[in-house]
C-alpha cells in the first residue's frame, strides 16, 4: 500500500515547505458555497452514494425514451449504430461478445450516473432526476431487469442486480506500477524462434480501406519516385484527386489529358499557365464547367503533372 | 525543336536539363528549381513576416496530418483522429497532430467562466478560476499519452495498413501545470480515509475516472500547457489532468472537478468501457497501467523501401512503468535480435526514440522492436499475449509489431505465430 505520510513529506519538501504548514499555504481560490459543489458534484458510486430524491416509472421511461433515445439507439436499444443498450446477456464469453450496457454494466447505478452527466447525447444534462430514474427503469426493463410495472427510486435502484454484478475482476497487475504483468516475455537474441510463420495479414478487402497511406505520409519518410517519371506523375494525379474529373484518354468534367496536351503542343508559354490555373482553378476554357482551385496540392506536384499532361500524357 | 518535344526532353531528368542549360550558356534556367538551375524562390522575394502570425507547416507537408480510420466510429463527436506518427521525428508530438479522442466533441470552453472545484474528503474545500490555477508554482514535464484502446483494432488480426492507425492514438508533450499533490494539500485532504480522487471534465459527457491517491500523489499534473502553451481545446483547453503512465481517459480533459473519496466510482468509463475481457468473460476493471510498448514508424506499413542500401529503423518506445532501459530490433521476424540506439534523453513516461542502423539488399523482411523497461518487463509476442488474455479485448494491447518487406520493397502489417 502506498505511504502517504512519505508522500507528502517528499510533495512538502520538494516545494521548499515545512511538513506542518498551514493547509491554504498559497491562499489562492475560495471556498465553493455549498449550492456551487451542490450543482456540478452529480456523481453517484455502485453504493447509491449521490443519488438524488425523485422517482420514475417504466411507463414514463418508455414515453421518454421513444421521445428522446430511440432515435440513436432504436426502439429497443438494440442499434449498434450508437451503441446497444439491450441485449448480449450471457454472451461474453463466447467467441461473438454482444457488449450492451444490459449484458457489461455491474451496477445500475452507473447507469443513471450516465444518463444523466451525458445523455441524449445531443443535449446531456437537460433531463431531470425523475427523468433520469424513468429512462433508467425502461432501459433496465428492455433487459428483462425490471418488470414492466416497476418503478425506481433511490432504494429500489440500489437494490438493482445487473446480470453481471459480478462480472468484474481487480486481480490484475495493472492496477499499480508495481504490480505484476501476466506475461513473461524473455529477451532472447539469437536463433529464438525456428519457424517464423505468418498468421495473419491485411484481408483483401481491408487494402484500400484507409487509401493510399503512401499519400498520407511524409515525402522524406515515404519517398515517391522523382516527379519526372510518368508512373508517379500519374500517381500523383490519383492521389491529388484530378483524376475524378478527368482521364488520360476520355474526359469526364474536365477535358481528357491528351486533349490538353494536343492543344498546347506549340506553346511554350503553357505550362506557368496551366500551372497558375491548375492552382488558381478556372473556367470558359473548355466549357462551362468550372475547375476548383487545386491549392491543396503541393506546387512541385503540380508543377510535375502539368509536365506530364504537356509531354502528352503517356505511361 | 518544336517546344512539346523540348518539353518532354526537359522532364526526362535534372542531368539533361543541365546540359541544356550549359548548351545555351543561361546563368539559372528558369525551369528548373535544381541545380544548375536557379529556383523561383532564389530569384524573387519572399512572403513578408507575419504573412501567418501564427506560423504553419510549410504546403509541402500537408500529407502530415491526423486522420480517422473509416468506419471505427459512427459519430464524429465521439470518435477518433489518429497521430500520423510515421511521419515524425524525435520524441515530442506536436500539438496540432496529438491524437484526438472526444466523447462529445470538442467543448468551446471561455477560460473566464471555467471554474476548478477540489471537495469531497477535504477539510477546505476550493474553487478556482483559470487565474488562481496559473499562479500557483508551476512543473513542466514530458510524458506520453496512449489511449487505453491504442492497437484494439488488431486483437485478432492484423486489421489496418500502417501504423498511423495501429499505434496512433499515441501522443507526448512537454505538460506544464500545477502538481495536483499540492491542490489536494492545499485543500487539506483527508489523510485517513482519501483512497481515490474523482476527475470530471466540463464537455457535454462529463467525462469521469476514477484515479487512486497513489497516482494523485505521485506524478499527476493539473495541467494548463502543452508544448510552452496553453493547451489546444482538443487537448483540453484551458485544463486538463495529465496522468502519467496511465491510459489516456484517465487524463480527463477540460477538468472542472476534483472529488477525493474512500472508493472507487465505477463510472461509465470504468465498467462499460476501458475494462479489460478475458477468456473466460471476465473484465479486469481499473487496469490504469500502460505496459511498456514500442513500435518501429519507419519503415512501416502502407511505405514503400525507395532503393536498396541504407536505412535507419527508426521507432518509439514507451513504459508505464517509468523510463525505458533497452529496445532490440529484429529484422527476421524475431529469430535474431540486435539492441538499438536510444536517443536521449529517457524520460520516465515519456516516449524514447530508438534508431538501428539496416542495410537492406532486396530480402524480404520482417522487422519488429521489444522494448525492455526498467522493471525488467519484456514486451510480449502478440501470441504470448492472446495466451494470458484471448483475442477478444479491446484494451491495453502492446504486443511486439511486426512489418513485412516484400522483395518489392513494400512494407505491410502482419501478425506471426
Ligand atoms: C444523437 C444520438 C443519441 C441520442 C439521442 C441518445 N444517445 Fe445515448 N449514446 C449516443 C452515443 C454516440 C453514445 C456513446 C458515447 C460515447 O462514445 O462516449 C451513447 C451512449 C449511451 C449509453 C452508454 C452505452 C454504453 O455502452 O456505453 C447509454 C446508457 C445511453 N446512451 C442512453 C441514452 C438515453 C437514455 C438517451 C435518451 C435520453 C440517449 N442515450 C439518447 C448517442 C445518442
Ligand atoms: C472538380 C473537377 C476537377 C478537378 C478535381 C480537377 N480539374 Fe482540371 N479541369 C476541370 C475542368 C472543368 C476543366 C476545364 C476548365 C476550363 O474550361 O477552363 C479543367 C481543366 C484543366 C486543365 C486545362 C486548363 C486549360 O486552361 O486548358 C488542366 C491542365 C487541368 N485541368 C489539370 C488538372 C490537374 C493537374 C488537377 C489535379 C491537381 C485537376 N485538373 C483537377 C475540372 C477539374
Amino acid at each position: 500500500m502506498f505511504n502517504w505520510v512519505e508522500g507528502l513529506v517528499a510533495a512538502a519538501f520538494a516545494l521548499g515547505l515545512s511538513a506542518g504548514a498551514d493547509a491554504s499555504r498559497y491562499d489562492l481560490g475560495r471556498t465553493p458555497t455549498t449550492a456551487e459543489i451542490a450543482a456540478w458534484d452529480i456523481d453517484v458510486r455502485p453504493d447509491g452514494t449521490g443519488l438524488p430524491d425523485g422517482r420514475g416509472s417504466v411507463a414514463d421511461g418508455q414515453r421518454l425514451y421513444d421521445a428522446k433515445c430511440a432515435s440513436c439507439h432504436g426502439t429497443f436499444g438494440e442499434s449498434t449504430d450508437y451503441m446497444a443498450l439491450a441485449g448480449g446477456v450471457g454472451t461474453l464469453a463466447s467467441d461473438q461478445p454482444v457488449r450492451t450496457t444490459g449484458s457489461k454494466l455491474n451496477y445500475a447505478t452507473t447507469l443513471f450516473d450516465y444518463i444523466r452527466r451525458a445523455m441524449p447525447f445531443n443535449a446531456p444534462k437537460t433531463l431531470t432526476n425523475d427523468e433520469v430514474y424513468a429512462l433508467t427503469a425502461y432501459v433496465l426493463n428492455l433487459n428483462d431487469i425490471v418488470p414492466a410495472g416497476a418503478m425506481l427510486d433511490r432504494a429500489s435502484l440500489i437494490a438493482v442486480k445487473m446480470p453481471n454484478r459480478d462480472g468484474f475482476t481487480r486481480q490484475h497487475g495493472m492496477g499499480s506500477v508495481r504490480g505484476t504483468p501476466d506475461t513473461r516475455a524473455k529477451a532472447c537474441m539469437h536463433d529464438c524462434v525456428a519457424n517464423v510463420r505468418v498468421t495473419s495479414e491485411l484481408p483483401e478487402y481491408a487494402k484500400g480501406s484507409h487509401g493510399d497511406i503512401a499519400l498520407q505520409t511524409a515525402h522524406w519518410i515515404a519517398p515517391q519516385a522523382p516527379a519526372s517519371g510518368s508512373a508517379a506523375a500519374i500517381a500523383t494525379a490519383k492521389g491529388a484527386g484530378c483524376m475524378a474529373c478527368h482521364g488520360v484518354a476520355k474526359g469526364v468534367i474536365g477535358p481528357a489529358f491528351v486533349d490538353v496536351a494536343r492543344k498546347y503542343a506549340d506553346d511554350a508559354g503553357a505550362e506557368a499557365r496551366l500551372v497558375r490555373k491548375v492552382e488558381e482553378g478556372g473556367s470558359g476554357v473548355w466549357g462551362s464547367a468550372p475547375m476548383p482551385g487545386q491549392a491543396h496540392v503541393p506546387a512541385a506536384d503540380v508543377r510535375a503533372i502539368v509536365r506530364w499532361i504537356l509531354g502528352g500524357a503517356g505511361d | 525543336m518544336p517546344a512539346a518535344s523540348r518539353r518532354r526532353f526537359l522532364s526526362q531528368g535534372v542531368a539533361l536539363s543541365g546540359a541544356i542549360a550549359t548548351g545555351r550558356g543561361i546563368a539559372g534556367d528558369a525551369k528548373s528549381d535544381t541545380p544548375p538551375g536557379e529556383p523561383a524562390w532564389s530569384r524573387s522575394l519572399g512572403a513578408p513576416i507575419l504573412a501567418s502570425p501564427y506560423g504553419v507547416p510549410s504546403r509541402y507537408e500537408a500529407n502530415t496530418v491526423r486522420r480517422q480510420s473509416p468506419g471505427l466510429t459512427r459519430t464524429p463527436h465521439s470518435s477518433v483522429a489518429f497521430t500520423p506518427l510515421a511521419s515524425l521525428f524525435g520524441i515530442i508530438t506536436p500539438s496540432g497532430l496529438h491524437f484526438e479522442r472526444h466523447h462529445a466533441g470538442v467543448p468551446d470552453v471561455d477560460p473566464r467562466a471555467h471554474r476548478l472545484i477540489v471537495h469531497g474528503l477535504v477539510r477546505e474545500p476550493r474553487i478556482y478560476t483559470m487565474d488562481d490555477l496559473v499562479r500557483f508554482p508551476s512543473v513542466s514535464r514530458i510524458h506520453f499519452i496512449e489511449c487505453g484502446a491504442n492497437s484494439g483494432m488488431e486483437w485478432a488480426n492484423a486489421a489496418v495498413p500502417g501504423v498511423q492507425y495501429s499505434h496512433g492514438m499515441l501522443g507526448c508533450s512537454e505538460w506544464t501545470g500545477v502538481p495536483l499533490a499540492v491542490l489536494l494539500e492545499e485543500a487539506g485532504f483527508d489523510r485517513k480515509r482519501a483512497r481515490y480522487v474523482l476527475a470530471e471534465g466540463a464537455d457535454g459527457a462529463s467525462l469521469t475516472r476514477t484515479i487512486p491517491i497513489e497516482f494523485a500523489l505521485d506524478d499527476v499534473i493539473v495541467a494548463y500547457a502543452q508544448n510552452g502553451e496553453m493547451l489546444r481545446p482538443e487537448q483540453g483547453y484551458p485544463v486538463r489532468l495529465i496522468v502519467p503512465g496511465v491510459q489516456g481517459v484517465s487524463s480527463v480533459k477540460w477538468l472542472r472537478r476534483l472529488e477525493v473519496g474512500d472508493a472507487p466510482w465505477n463510472t461509465r468509463e470504468e465498467s462499460l468501457h476501458y475494462v479489460d475481457l478475458m477468456p473466460n468473460g471476465v473484465h479486469r476493471q481499473y487496469t490504469w497501467i500502460q505496459e511498456a510498448k514500442s513500435v518501429i514508424t519507419s519503415p512501416s506499413g502502407g511505405q514503400t523501401i525507395a532503393a536498396r542500401g541504407y536505412q535507419e529503423i527508426r521507432g518509439l518506445a514507451w513504459s508505464g512503468r517509468g523510463r525505458v532501459k533497452r529496445v532490440d530490433v529484429s529484422t527476421d521476424g524475431g529469430r535474431n535480435w540486435r539492441t538499438a540506439t536510444l536517443q536521449e534523453p529517457i524520460l520516465p513516461k515519456a516516449l524514447a526514440r530508438f534508431r538501428c542502423d539496416w542495410r537492406w539488399q532486396g530480402e524480404p523482411a520482417f522487422l519488429q522492436s521489444r522494448v525492455i523497461d526498467e522493471t525488467g518487463y519484456v514486451q510480449p509476442s502478440i501470441a504470448a499475449l492472446r495466451e494470458v488474455r484471448g483475442k477478444r479485448s479491446i484494451y491495453h494491447n502492446n504486443a511486439i509489431q511486426t512489418w513485412r518487406v516484400a522483395a518489392s520493397g513494400e512494407v505491410s502489417n502482419v501478425q506471426l505465430g
